[in-house]
């Protein structure tokens, strides 16, 4: 469903023409525990934030590289979606939030042991960043800081 | 460009230690960004997880993508998930 195809002429333009960047995660690493056993976090770009915190800033040339910190017992319905980006529809997500931050689905895998916990708190950024330095060198880097910190295990990463 | 910081952020946190997992909802962006770990879900974009509130597909998808971390094949991983018959209304 989701290919190039399906996307408008101007976002096809350019995805074909945008140079994609990688990062070297090499050798990666391996899961300590089993999932049942597991603490995970989540982090979105889906420009999810609270209310009590700023929206995500459309204006910044490249794209906006901040986070939210979102604690686990947030009210998923509380949160607002403040991506700016017309490739995607944001009905879905406004609809139900855990199609980006499945924080209702991880609990009831929690209960049901196919997970070990969730994580005491979560992270959201805003996936529209053209000009990612800073997003690999500052942003990224910080909250991997954070989720060591936790003790997480393991980290689900969404887009939208 | 979700497709591109999902992968990047995720490569960084698994750089710093921590076996990571995602979603993708366009293979040939993640196959450009090359990440540990991805799902490829034929989903629109705006739907990771599938339909609003229907709990038992999102739990599905979410599930194929966690059980992605403990798959004894090597690094990386993309993946493809059989998306069912479904409308998203």
């Amino acid at each position: 469903m989701a290919k190039f195809s399906d996307l408008t002429f101007k976002y096809r333009l350019f995805m074909k023409t945008y140079r994609y960047r990688s990062y070297d995660w090499s050798p990666g690493t391996t899961m300590v525990k089993p999932l049942s056993e597991s603490r995970i976090a989540v982090v979105t770009t889906a420009a999810l934030y609270r209310p009590d915190q700023p929206p995500f800033d459309e204006s910044i040339k490249g794209g906006d590289v901040s986070y939210r910190m979102i604690p686990n017992d947030t009210e998923l319905s509380s949160l607002r979606e403040g991506h700016r980006s017309a490739a995607f529809d944001h009905a879905g997500v406004e609809k139900d939030k855990n199609l980006a931050l499945p924080l209702d689905r991880l609990r009831e895998l929690e209960s049901e042991g196919v997970i070990g916990s969730v994580n005491t708190r979560h992270f959201s950024m805003m996936g529209s960043v053209t000009a990612p330095g800073r997003l690999t060198s500052e942003t990224a880097p910080e909250v991997s800081a954070f989720l060591r910190e936790d003790g997480v295990d393991a980290v689900l990463l969404t887009p939208v | 460009m979700c497709n591109q910081s999902v992968g990047l952020i995720q490569s960084v946190i698994e750089k710093h230690g921590i076996p990571t997992t995602s979603i993708s909802l366009l293979r040939e962006v993640t196959q450009k960004i090359h990440p540990p770990r991805a799902l490829f879900v034929d989903l629109p974009l705006g739907y990771p997880l599938g339909r609003p509130h229907d709990a038992e597909m999102q739990s599905e998808i979410l599930v194929a993508t966690l059980r992605l971390l403990e798959s004894d094949q090597p690094l990386p991983i993309l993946e493809e998930y059989r998306v069912p018959e479904f409308s998203l209304s």
